[in-house]
């Protein structure tokens, strides 16, 4: 697994509270793994300060699971 | 009750009569305070009468560089910004035939921009801790309209909107966002009156006396514990009765 896709998993699990194993690449971050609304725009901005990017809006929303947010950092960083 | 021991608390306008009273009871009551005004002066006076725990942080509101970096200073001062409250506010009176932009923006950027911004700013670490106290010092007239202050009327009954949408956001991680809606109070700003303008305001107050800082400061003390965690959306008005509300 990619470094990115290391630190992206390492802050979903300490958000989100949920087991390693739990973050695949298919699991969406509000039906899998139980966030809120709230808690997408807070993983966004963890990301953005993680990875010192800007998630635009309207990227942002895009992002509904673990392997998309991997996916757009990757691209963005 | 009421113990705010471990607690830090950002408090503006904290140079002018109530913002001071703030500070002291919030501090008093074991919080660690970050004062913040336009005037440096008074906020050092401050900070050396409370003496430990207490910290200076100059801002001018009416600046959104400054506003952004505010919080930042006082989580750097003190480990974390627990506790917000937005007391800083200008008046700009005048009848609105005769209000010209100028008067009504600087009222509406000083009073609910900054607000919103430090807001924005300061709930950051207040969802990380899972906890957070927003007390917006409002007033009256923003329940209750007053003649030749249509901006500042407009700014504090927007702080209410402001907060309760805040309060609806943010309830689910142990934040709260409340209001206080001071009547007339005694300070710098009143003691200007003649004879004839307090007889008039003390008319409508069926307290028959304007309120004292502390009044306000003890409202804000009660929002900002540990207590009111259930308390959220609301607006404690302190008026002596002048509206009932």
């Amino acid at each position: 697994m990619s470094d990115i896709a290391d630190r992206v998993k390492k802050i979903v699990v300490e958000h989100l509270g949920v087991e390693e194993d739990k973050v695949t690449e298919s699991a969406s971050f509000i039906d899998d793994l139980g966030a809120d609304s709230l808690d997408t725009v807070e993983l966004v901005m963890a990301f953005e300060e993680e990875f010192g990017i800007e998630i635009p809006d309207d990227a942002a929303e895009t992002i509904q699971t673990f392997g998309d947010a991997v996916k757009f950092i990757s691209e963005a960083a | 009750m009421f113990d705010l021991t471990g607690k830090t608390a950002l408090v503006t306008g904290a140079s002018g009569g109530i913002g001071a009273d703030i500070a002291r009871t919030l501090h008093a009551a074991g919080a660690t305070v970050g004062l913040s005004g336009t005037r440096t002066e008074p906020l050092q006076a401050l900070a050396a009468e409370l003496g430990a725990r207490a910290h200076v942080l100059p801002c001018n509101l009416s600046d959104p560089q400054a506003v952004e970096g505010l919080v930042k200073q006082a989580a750097e001062a003190m480990g974390a910004v627990d506790i917000l409250v937005n007391n800083a506010g200008i008046t700009r009176d005048g009848l609105v035939m005769r209000m010209s932009d100028e008067d009504w923006q600087a009222v509406i950027d000083v009073n609910l921009t900054a607000t919103f911004r430090l807001c924005r700013a300061a709930i950051r670490g207040m969802m990380k801790a899972r906890w957070g106290r927003i007390v917006n010092i409002s007033s009256v007239v923003g329940q209750t309209g007053n003649a030749g202050q249509v901006n500042y009327a407009a700014s504090k009954a927007g702080m209410v909107g402001l907060s309760k949408s805040l309060a609806a956001e943010v309830a689910s991680r142990g934040i709260t966002v409340n209001c206080v809606a001071p009547g007339f109070i005694e300070t710098a700003m009143t003691g200007k009156l003649n004879e004839a303008q307090r007889a008039g305001i003390l008319g409508a107050v069926p307290a028959g006396r304007m309120g004292r800082p502390e009044e306000i400061a003890a409202a804000v003390l009660y929002l900002a514990s540990p207590e009111a965690g259930y308390v959220t959306g609301a607006t404690l008005h302190v008026n002596g009765g002048m509206a009932m509300v």
